[in-house]
This record gives C-alpha cells, sequence and structure tokens, in this order.
C-alpha cells in the first residue's frame, strides 16, 4: 500500500531555499568517509562510482543520514554496490506512482498507477522503452507468463475500456476492480484479452504455476479494500459469513487461466483460509521464551493450580478467577464456602472449566481475525505458499493449487500490518515484512522502534513457524522520507541466504539472513528525500535480482539498475555464481528454486565461504584453489580425473570440519562439475 | 541533467500529478477532516498508559497508536493544506460543522464522551488496562465505521491519497481490535 500522492505546486516553491544545507551535509558526510573507501556518496547527482572494500566494518558515520533533497538531483550513497542506470518514466507516467515488478527474458514490466511500461534492459547501463501503456489502476501489481500478463486493479477510478477518466458513479459497469489480462505476444501491441472482476478488487495478485498441471495457471488475488454493492458485482455480499456465507469477507480469491483461452480465466474457489484462527496475537515468541512459558505452566501445574485454554494456548488461571466458581460449587452441596473445598470439589472444578471457559470466551468466530490476505507468496517447489493477512503471517499448502489450506499461522504483538513473505532457496525460513502505516509514513526516524515496520524472520520446523529476529534498516531516515519495510527477492549467492529489500525512501538494502537470529547488513543504496520540507512521494517499492542484475522501482524516479561488487562478505567468485543463475522470467511472488549450473565460481564460492567461516586450513584452502586452477587448465580426462579425486577428498575431510555442510557442497559442486 | 533542467523536470512531474488527481468530494473532506479530531483523542487516551499504571503490553500498544495515529494526523492535515482547506487542530472533541448557515457540533462514530474520558483518567493499575481496551475498541470501531460510509457515499474516495488513507486506517484498525480483543481476555484473566 501506499498513500501519499504526489504533492502539489506550493511545496515546489518551499524546498527551492532548503537544498543549501542539505548540499552542506551531504558534502560533509562524504568528507568524513574519507577514510572508508567502501562508499560512494554523491552530492550533485551523477552516477555514483564503483568502489569496493575488504573492510568489514560498515562505513561510520552512516553516509545515508544527511543526504541532500532533490526530486531527480538528490544526494546518494551506496555500501557494495553501484548504480548501472538510473531511467526517469516516460512522458505519459511521469509524476504518477510507478510500482512492482515482473520481468520477462530481456523485459522489465513496471506497474504504475496510470498503466504499465515494457523495458528492454538487455543492456542495463542503458534501458529503453518498449511500450508505455496506459490504462490506469491503482496499483497496478504485474506478473507475466510466457505471452500472458496480469495486471490489479482495486482502486475505484479503474475502467474496463482503460480510460482516463475515472468512474464517479458509485454503481457502474464501467468500473475494473480486480484482474485484467493482456496478450503480449506482440510485447509492442499488448492486447486485452480478459478481464475478471472480483469483489473487493485486487491489490495485489500472485501467480500460480503449478508443476502438474501444464493447461492452466491459477491467480491468487488478495485485496482489502472495500466490497463493492451486488448492483456493480453480483453476487457481492459485504455482511460477514455469520449473517451471509456468501459474503465475500474472510476469504481469498482463486482464479484458473486456461492458457489457450485466457479469455476464459474465471474464479474457481475463494477458499477460507482463515477460519477457526486461535494463534494469539502476541509478539512472536523465540525457542527459550516457549520454553520459559511451557516451564512456568508445568511448575503452575505440578502445584495443584487451575488451568484452562482459550484464545489457543493453555493459561494458569487466577485465584480470583477460580475462588467464586469453587465457592458456587462448594456451596451447591451445602458447604459454607470457598474455605472449606474438598480434593471433591477441586475434582468437581476442573471437570467444569472447559465448558464454563467456553462460556466466557467464544471460540473466535469469523468476526475476528484477517478479513484478507495483503499478499501472498507461493514456492510450488516445495508446495508451500506464505500469506501475509493482516495481523498475521501464514504458512499455506498449496499442492492443490484451487485449494489451499492454512497449515499454521503466527501474529506478533509488534507487526501491524503483515505485507509480503520470502522464503528461503531451501525452504527451511521464511521472512514476513510488517508495512506498519501502509508505505506512505515515515517509519525509520532514529525515533521508532527497530522491530516496528520491520521484517520477522521464523524457521519452519514440522510446519510450525518459529520467531527468529527482526531486521530493519539500519540507518535512520528523516520524517520526510516515507520508510518501512517493502519488496524483495533473494540474490543467489549459493549456500548462503541473501535478500535484497525496498525500503521506500529508505532505499534498497542487502542482507544476509544464513543466521536467522543475526541478519546483518551487507550492501545499501540511498537517495536522499524528494522534498526536505515535507513529506513527498517517492522511493523504491520494490528491488528484485533479476539475471545477474538489481532491478528496483522508485515511485517517482523511474527505473534503477544496480550491480552488487565484490567485498568482504561477497566475494567475486560468489558474485560470478550467483550470475550463473538464469531465470526465463520472474515473478517474485511466484517464488523459483534456485539452482546453479557447475561452474569453477561456484566451487570457489564455496572455498570463499569456508575461509570465511575458517572451515579448512589455510593451507587446505591454499591446495583446493590450486587443485580448481590445474582443473581447469586441464580439459577432458585428465580434468575430470583431477577433480574427481578432489570431490573424493573433501568428501572425507567434511567429517572433521566446523564447517562440514559447506565442505559436503563444496565436494557436491565439484563433483557436478566432473560431470560425475 | 543541468539542475534548470532538474528543477523543471520536477515541476512538469507536479503538474502531471495535479492534472491526473480525480476529483474529490465533500465526503472526502469530511472524512478527512473528522479523522484527525478523532485520531486527537485516541492519542491522548494512549498518552495516559505511563502514567496510569498501565502493563507493558498495554503500554506497547498505546506507544503504537500514539506513533500511528500521529502521522496519519500529518497526512490529513497535508491532504487539506494541499487543497487549500481549512485544516484542523489535532484536538479531541466534537467535529464543527456548518449546515444552514448554522454551526453544529458532531461527535465523531466511536469518541469517548467526557464522562468515558473522565472515567479512563481516574482509573489506575488493571482497572485502566481493562477500560483502555474496552474503550479503545469502542474509538476504533468507530474509525472503521467512518471508513465504511466514506465508501457508502456516492463519488467518495476517488482520490488516491483518500482512497489509500482510508484502507490503510480500515485495515490497521480491524487488525488493532482483533488484537485488542485478546489482549482484554489476558487482562480479565490476569492473577
Amino acid at each position: 500500500m501506499m498513500s501519499a500522492g504526489f504533492q502539489s505546486s506550493p511545496a515546489a516553491a518551499r524546498s527551492r531555499v532548503a537544498p543549501f544545507l542539505s548540499l552542506s551535509l551531504a558534502v560533509g558526510a562524504a568528507s568524513m568517509l574519507a577514510c572508508a573507501p567502501a562508499t560512494t556518496t554523491s552530492g550533485m547527482g551523477s552516477m555514483s562510482g564503483s568502489s569496493s572494500s575488504m573492510s568489514t566494518t560498515p562505513p561510520s558515520p552512516d553516509p545515508r543520514v544527511g543526504l541532500r533533497a532533490g526530486l531527480m538531483d538528490a544526494g546518494e550513497a551506496s555500501w557494495n554496490m553501484r548504480v548501472l542506470s538510473k531511467t526517469p518514466p516516460s512522458e505519459k507516467f511521469v509524476g504518477i506512482t510507478n510500482s512492482d515488478l515482473a520481468f520477462t527474458g530481456n523485459y522489465a514490466i513496471q506497474g504504475n498507477y496510470n498503466g504499465y511500461q515494457v523495458w528492454d534492459i538487455s543492456n542495463p547501463t542503458r534501458p529503453t522503452l518498449r511500450t508505455a501503456y496506459v490504462c490506469p489502476a491503482s496499483q497496478s501489481d504485474v506478473s507475466v507468463y510466457r505471452n500472458l500478463l496480469f495486471v490489479s486493479g482495486e482502486g475505484l477510478t479503474g475502467r474496463l475500456d482503460c480510460g482516463t477518466q475515472g468512474v464517479t458513479a458509485p454503481v457502474s459497469r464501467e468500473r475494473l476492480r480486480g484482474l485484467r489480462i493482456f496478450d503480449i505476444s506482440d510485447i509492442a501491441n499488448p492486447r486485452n484479452v480478459g478481464n475478471v472482476q472480483t469483489c473487493r478488487g485486487s491489490h495485489t495478485h500472485t501467480l500460480l504455476v503449478d508443476p502438474k498441471d501444464a493447461d492452466n495457471v491459477y491467480v491468487y488475488i488478495s485485496g482489502s479494500s472495500n466490497v463493492r454493492s451486488a448492483e456493480e458485482l453480483p453476487g457481492c455480499v459485504s455482511a460477514t459469513p455469520d449473517k451471509d456465507p456468501n459474503s465475500a469477507l474472510f476469504r481469498i480469491e482463486v482464479i484458473k487461466v486456461p492458457l489457450a483461452h485466457p479469455e476464459q480465466a474465471a474464479i474457481v474457489s475463494s477458499p477460507r483460509i482463515f477460519n477457526d484462527l486461535t494463534a494469539p496475537a502476541r509478539h512472536g515468541e523465540a525457542p527459550e521464551d516457549i520454553a520459559a512459558s511451557r516451564q512456568r505452566l508445568d511448575a503452575a501445574k505440578a502445584h495443584g493450580e487451575f488451568t484452562g485454554v482459550f484464545f489457543g494456548a493453555e493459561r494458569v488461571l487466577p485465584s480470583g478467577m477460580i475462588r467464586p466458581l469453587l465457592d458456587s460449587i462448594v456451596r451447591a452441596r451445602g458447604g459454607s464456602g470457598a474455605a472449606a473445598a474438598t480434593a471433591e470439589d477441586s475434582a468437581t472444578l476442573r471437570r467444569a472449566l472447559p465448558a464454563m471457559l467456553a462460556g466466557m470466551f467464544p471460540p473466535d468466530d469469523s468476526h475476528h481475525g484477517p478479513t484478507q490476505c495483503h499478499d501472498i507468496t507461493v514456492y510450488p517447489a516445495i508446495g508451500l505458499a506464505g500469506g501475509a493477512c493482516e495481523g498475521y503471517g501464514m504458512l499455506l499448502d498449496i499442492r492443490d493449487p484451487a485449494h489451499p489450506t492454512r497449515i499454521s499461522a503466527v501474529a506478533d504483538s509488534n507487526f501491524s500490518y503483515w505485507h509480503s513473505a520470502t522464503f528461503n532457496n531451501d525452504g527451511t525460513k521464511v521472512l514476513f515484512s510488517d508495512e506498519w502505516g501502509g508505505g506512505g509514513q515515515p517509519k525509520c526516524r532514529a525515533t521508532d522502534r527497530k522491530e516496528w515496520g520491520a521484517d520477522a524472520i521464523f524457521t519452519i520446523v514440522n510446519g510450525q513457524m518459529q520467531f527468529q529476529s527482526y531486521y530493519k534498516l539500519p540507518a535512520a531516515q528523516t520524517q520526510y522520507e516515507n520508510c518501512v519495510a517493502h519488496n524483495g527477492s533473494l540474490v543467489p549467492i549459493p549456500g548462503r541466504d541473501v535478500m535484497i529489500q525496498s525500503w521506500y525512501q529508505g532505499g534498497v538494502s542487502l542482507f544476509d539472513w544464513t543466521d536467522a537470529r543475526n541478519p546483518k547488513e551487507i550492501a545499501f543504496f540511498d537517495r536522499g528525500p524528494v522534498d526536505s520540507t515535507r513529506m513527498g512521494s517517492g522511493g523504491t517499492w520494490s528491488v528484485y535480482w533479476y539475471n545477474g542484475v538489481l532491478v528496483s522501482s522508485e515511485i517517482a524516479r523511474g527505473l534503477d539498475i544496480f550491480e552488487l561488487t565484490p567485498s568482504a562478505f561477497i566475494s567475486q567468485n560468489e558474485l560470478d555464481a550467483a550470475k550463473s543463475v538464469h531465470f526465463d522470467y520472474l515473478n517474485a511472488q511466484g517464488q523459483p528454486k534456485l539452482t546453479w549450473p557447475p561452474t569453477f565460481a561456484l566451487a570457489r564460492a564455496y572455498v570463499d565461504q569456508l575461509e570465511r567461516s575458517r572451515g579448512l586450513s589455510s593451507s587446505r584452502l591454499a591446495s583446493v584453489r590450486d587443485a580448481l586452477a590445474n582443473a581447469e587448465r586441464a580439459s577432458g580426462g585428465a580434468r575430470q580425473g583431477a577433480l574427481a579425486l578432489l570431490a573424493t577428498q573433501l568428501s572425507a575431510e567434511a567429517g572433521s570440519s566446523s564447517d562440514g555442510g559447506k565442505v559436503t557442497m563444496l565436494a557436491g559442486a565439484v563433483r557436478q562439475l566432473a560431470g560425475i | 541533467m543541468p539542475s534548470a533542467e532538474q528543477g523543471q523536470a520536477a515541476a512538469i512531474a507536479r503538474a502531471r500529478a495535479d492534472s491526473l488527481r480525480y476529483p474529490f468530494t465533500a465526503a472526502d473532506i469530511h472524512f478527512m477532516s473528522a479523522m484527525i479530531g478523532h485520531h486527537a483523542q485516541a492519542i491522548v487516551m494512549s498518552r495516559m498508559a505511563p502514567t496510569h499504571g498501565a502493563s507493558p503490553a498495554v503500554r506497547r500498544l498505546a506507544e503504537r497508536i500514539i506513533n500511528a495515529q500521529q502521522d496519519e494526523i500529518a497526512t490529513m492535515q497535508r491532504w487539506l493544506a494541499d487543497r487549500r482547506l481549512p485544516v484542523p487542530e489535532a484536538r479531541p472533541g466534537p467535529m464543527k460543522m456548518t449546515m444552514d448557515g448554522m454551526e453544529h457540533e458532531m461527535m465523531m462514530p466511536g469518541m469517548l464522551t467526557d464522562a468515558q474520558m473522565a472515567e479512563l483518567e481516574r482509573a489506575r493499575g488493571p482497572e485502566f488496562d481493562r477500560l483502555f481496551l474496552v474503550d479503545m475498541i469502542q474509538h476504533h470501531r468507530g474509525a472503521t465505521s467512518m471508513v465504511r460510509d466514506l465508501f457508502a457515499t456516492p463519488g467518495a474516495a476517488q482520490d488516491e491519497t483518500v482512497f489509500k488513507f482510508a484502507n490503510d486506517v480500515n485495515v490497521d484498525q480491524t487488525t488493532e481490535i482483533a488484537r485488542m480483543q485478546r489482549l482484554l481476555a489476558d487482562v480479565m484473566t490476569a492473577p
């Protein structure tokens, strides 16, 4: 969600005064940074220079603090990454909010509240506009599959005919709220081949490619806006499910799209994945929290205290609550009161308690809990989806694509609005982001708590999520920069969990969450505020890794493309291995399984990681590097033999290494290189 | 780009954004004005938490409400100022409306009466927690009903900022109501 629209002219006049002050701050920051060569600061809006450093210390003071404001000429700071290109919006899209990205072949498709733009990014230093398609809708969330492009419409002004005049009538057959489908076989001339109208519109959507179904794709619709009237779209019911079982609340929509006949796309189910939610809405508990509360409960029970289950958890019941109940039981048999209670009375109370509690705390009916999801990330390779649904993060089983079911749910009192999910590649962890304030508010000020408007990282154990830590952009932003956790994707560094993420005007942040308890920033890019005198609309909506580069959709400034530079945190070999991963297309909310082709870079990436973790001795690391270099120089049978020998040796060494898992991965990569 | 061109690009961007802005209605103005006083009361209520012996969970909730609703008040005031409309101060109390040339005072849905505010002001400790949660659930339900009324008004919420803002208020406060219901269960069963 984004709240702020573009600002009107009074601000333009005011903003002329302030740049001098901000500029001096930016220059000051840059000069102080002379000793931290990994960082580039640019106060003049020129392209950031490239530099790299083997220092493991983040630049201090943080060069993101105090950057000069400006729409197209803001100060910039980067660390361990560099700008390849900055491309302003094309004419019909200037001043209108850019939104999410999807990729196919050499194209980046950039949603915009006015339609979408297709950029050819074959040369990432010089993207060229291929198509600018005007068809207004908020938020124009985009996905692509083969020849089909899907675009979300949620707002009240979207029109079936793509007109720009809006729809003012409260009930209108001209309004589009739902999913538009375009045939982009000729990418320069998209054709609108179908539309699926939904009751609450589509804030976001998720394309699900079922590995078992070659003829159809599925689209999960998320949207928590108001329910339209039944006069506008027959069948839409805004009453709650207890009053009308056809309620459009408390469900998601699943659209099935026949690939040969996209015009026949239609809603095939409306799964009620929120029913009977009982997870308590409290701070995500770490394993030690859970153990401690278990201990407290066990001790209380051993002590003979009364417990009861309500709102999804067993709790110790206070004496203030038990005493009157016991009192009534004793009096009922003619006794004098609770003080005269016998063991028999206590047993009677224990038997009666569940029914009494059920009466006092009716089970959470459909009035509570989420009525919709904000976004769902599907990971078909592991049959799971992460649903970010109002106050909950959920794991869904999606093996039957039209009928997703909930496996588990978590809530967290530090989380406001669960926004989106990203799995790590092996599906053992999931990261949820909290878009506190909807994306239009400045939630990264020095005074804002680190655990609010952040990411929460969970491990997945037997289908249950266990809280591990929070990650938040570590650089304080001004009150005029909307900043909160937003969209991102994995960066395919083999053997590690590394993610790039957008934080609106907080810029983009690359972090390593391999150690789920200690996520750590390892690169960034940021600009100064759009406006130094007031909250302006801008910032990066989403940033995704696609075939070797990082592509960011900047709400106001256009399309930015970055590349990572080698550093103490990511070696050249790791970057080369990451760049060996190729996607034919990418929708970040349809998470692809990353696989690395066998390359020497992949093997060396693991060697570099073993050097970092000290998983092998320095002499052994050197001899492994030599062996790989010699094998690379050799060919045919000699190469194969050398690699096979190395792989066998490494497998045997794994058991004695402090990082045996990584040694085994290295052995596997070498074995694959040998082709055996 | 030279700086003159930079300035021009910014001006063009703003002009285009203005020209494409959909019309706003009296209902939009009413919503963006009335919600300021509504939010202001939530902030006054929440500021009591640290001095009224609130539990850590309620204090944290109150801190979140203050942070969220202060920022949202700024959003509403900015939206009104940009349209050269009267900008109400962030003060709790009834909304002043002029109808047929007469000024009327109107209490927004869910707002606490003076008596309720006084009762909350007197409460301490667990009783403050309980009352705060009950009152704030009432207050939030009022806000979500204001959103429903806005969307039920012909022509309203076409403006991009109003549409997003109203949706944000609705989902954030609906989520918070569910959280407060559970907190209330905790408070009622606390030893």
